[in-house]
């Protein structure tokens, strides 16, 4: 055998060895997750919220979390959707000048790179000058700052793959580029952009950081915007911290949930975009 | 025709039906979409300024100097020295990068070029999942799985190899540099692996056949055709997981340990500016210039991350003609 061909075959291994490395790391954690927090979880869990008592270890679930991220999330994923739609729907069709499209989406990617925490301690101060104090609606703003850009981002990749011809065929039939985005690329690119809003949704359900500081901590199920919110994450961090073993057992089991829903929403996109994808043309 | 228009009120005719004109409208609509692109860069720089401004009455105290370089952390006597937790940052980044790069980068190779097509198709959702995991879940990971492991680890390379200054401290918690460094060396995995894909894919197909044709095996091709045209772009791409890695906040603060010193071995605590700010937060109203030392660790935070994220998003949009994934 050649010293080139051992090389090859030494090198092919390593290959092998990071690569099931990586997947291995993917799985360590989802069996940490699922160990941990399986035994903990019970229904209560998930359709009462806290007792009286609760982080002590007595009764109670975490419904109030539970609901609280879907609130947030939910809520951030509109507010983002209403700006970063446009923006991509503009890129697209719109923008004539091509530097300002590069403007727009080097900007989008310097957003991209802001660590939560810095869109909750600059939410934080927003709303000290608002003079709100931490509530639902603050999380979701600051949520919707983090998701813009990954929304953004997420649907200007896939509307910017769909063929010039059919933009093209469309201006040719006389209709306006507002028509055009709306009946012709909005269409066509849905499946990617559904992925888009999804992704963006478990980004926004999964991040803690941002909320820490925005929307609070309650054990309430939150009758209006103003009032403070639960959030899993939170949830998660927050038993965690305390020194009982069986609240903690909970925080493993709200981990659980909360990578129950990102697991839910993903392969949901996957499904979703493929469904979608029939009524595309391919 | 006619007839109906006589029946319009005059404001309908006169006001509104110009604006239903189609032609109108798209270029209404293209207005408004128009300002809307303004929000992107807008959001950028409020956040910028408005940490600035909150930032200067701890400016007009004491000197950048002195901040960014003083060693003592005293809120309540008035002392904000940043350096432990810069130096924190860093050492954990560091860390996650030793970690996180060779593995990545070999995964990176053997998925754009060895593997075949089917474990590739199987491959990026799982990446995109890895991705996708909560923070906190990657925190909850590291204090159930990791940080055991490290505490018994630790012992035993204190024992054998505690006389080489980087190994040298025993900390018997396990909450440690090397605890985090793991935790963000998975976390940034899939970032680093799929820009590295992105980057293989640009050498032309006819590069490799032509190295192939000339009798050299793949791994050759790799190293002397492929890589040495790539190099710029992984290190982009390593440069990025490192912008990815600076601002983590939840899953480091949960293993490792939040002692502000500066460390000096891998088993040391650390104290990284994101934990100082999640830890501290909401509670700093009652001292004075504490608010603006922690919005001023914010704005340190972001300063260091842009340069990261700036430098290698340009030179990926060079490269690949995008900057992410």
């Amino acid at each position: 055998m050649k010293k080139s061909q051992i090389e090859e075959g030494i090198v092919k291994g390593f290959m092998l060895l990071s690569f099931s490395l990586v997947v291995c790391s993917l799985g360590f954690i989802l069996v940490t997750v699922i160990v941990k927090g399986l035994p903990a979880l019970n229904l209560d869990m998930l359709i009462q919220t806290p007792k009286g008592g609760y982080y002590l270890g007595k009764e109670g679930g975490i419904l109030n979390a539970i609901v609280g991220s879907l609130y947030l999330a939910g809520g951030a994923t509109l507010l983002a959707l209403v700006f970063s739609l446009p923006i991509a729907l503009f890129l697209k069709t719109y923008s004539r000048r091509k530097w300002w499209a590069d403007y727009v989406r080097l900007s989008l990617d310097i957003l991209w790179g802001i660590p939560s925490i810095v869109y909750g301690a600059f939410g934080f101060t927003l709303m000290l000058a608002l003079g709100l104090r931490a509530s639902l609606l603050g999380g979701i703003i600051v949520l919707a700052l983090l998701e813009l850009p990954i929304m953004t981002r997420g649907m200007d990749e896939v509307i910017r793959r769909m063929p010039i011809d059919m933009e093209e065929a469309a201006y040719a039939l006389g209709a306006t580029r507002f028509e055009t985005a709306m009946h012709v690329v909005l269409r066509q690119m849905l499946p990617g952009i559904v992925t888009a809003i999804l992704l963006a949704f478990g980004r926004g359900i999964g991040d803690a950081a941002s909320v820490l500081f925005t929307a609070g901590y309650t054990d309430r199920i939150p009758n209006s915007l103003l009032r403070p919110v639960a959030s899993l994450p939170l949830a998660v961090f927050f038993q965690l911290g305390t020194p009982f073993p069986e609240v903690q057992n909970r925080a493993y089991a709200a981990a659980l949930v909360l990578t129950v829903i990102i697991l839910v929403v993903s392969l949901g996109s996957r499904w979703l975009s493929a469904r979608m994808g029939r009524y595309t043309i391919k | 025709m006619k007839a109906r228009r006589v029946l319009q009120p005059i404001w309908f005719s006169s006001v509104l039906l110009p604006f239903l004109n189609r032609r109108v409208k798209d270029r209404f609509v293209g207005g408004a979409f128009f300002l809307i692109t303004i929000l992107p860069f807008a959001i950028l720089l409020v956040v910028i300024v408005s940490l600035i401004l909150r930032t200067q009455p701890i400016l007009s105290a004491h000197s950048i100097g002195e901040l960014l370089t003083g060693q003592k952390w005293y809120p309540l006597k008035g002392q904000f020295g940043f350096f432990p937790f810069i130096a924190g940052t860093f050492w954990v980044t560091f860390m996650a990068l030793i970690l996180a790069v060779p593995p990545c980068l070999l995964s990176a190779i053997y998925l754009s070029e060895y593997c075949r097509p089917r474990i590739s198709a199987v491959a990026k959702p799982l990446l995109d999942l890895l991705a996708g995991i909560p923070s906190v879940v990657y925190g909850v990971w590291g204090m159930v799985a990791i940080v055991p492991l490290v505490q018994v680890f630790s012992s035993h390379v204190n024992k054998w190899l505690g006389f080489i200054p980087l190994f040298s401290k025993n900390n018997p918690t396990g909450y440690s540099i090397l605890s985090g460094g793991i935790v963000l060396a998975v976390m940034i995995t899939p970032f680093i692996i799929a820009v590295t894909c992105e980057v293989l894919r640009t050498v032309p197909d006819g590069t490799r056949l032509a190295s192939l044709a000339l009798g050299a095996t793949k791994w050759q091709t790799i190293k002397y055709v492929v890589l040495p045209q790539t190099r710029s772009g992984i290190f982009a791409g390593v440069v990025f997981g490192a912008s990815r890695a600076l601002g983590e906040t939840m899953a480091v603060l949960m293993v490792v340990g939040n002692v502000a010193k500066v460390p000096s071995s891998i088993f040391d605590p650390a104290y990284p500016l994101p934990a100082l700010i999640a830890n501290n937060y909401g509670e700093m109203m009652s001292i004075p210039l504490y608010d603006a030392a922690l919005l001023g660790a914010a704005l340190v935070l972001l300063i260091i991350v842009l340069f990261f994220n700036l430098i290698s998003t340009i030179a990926l949009r060079h490269i690949i003609g995008r900057s992410k994934i």
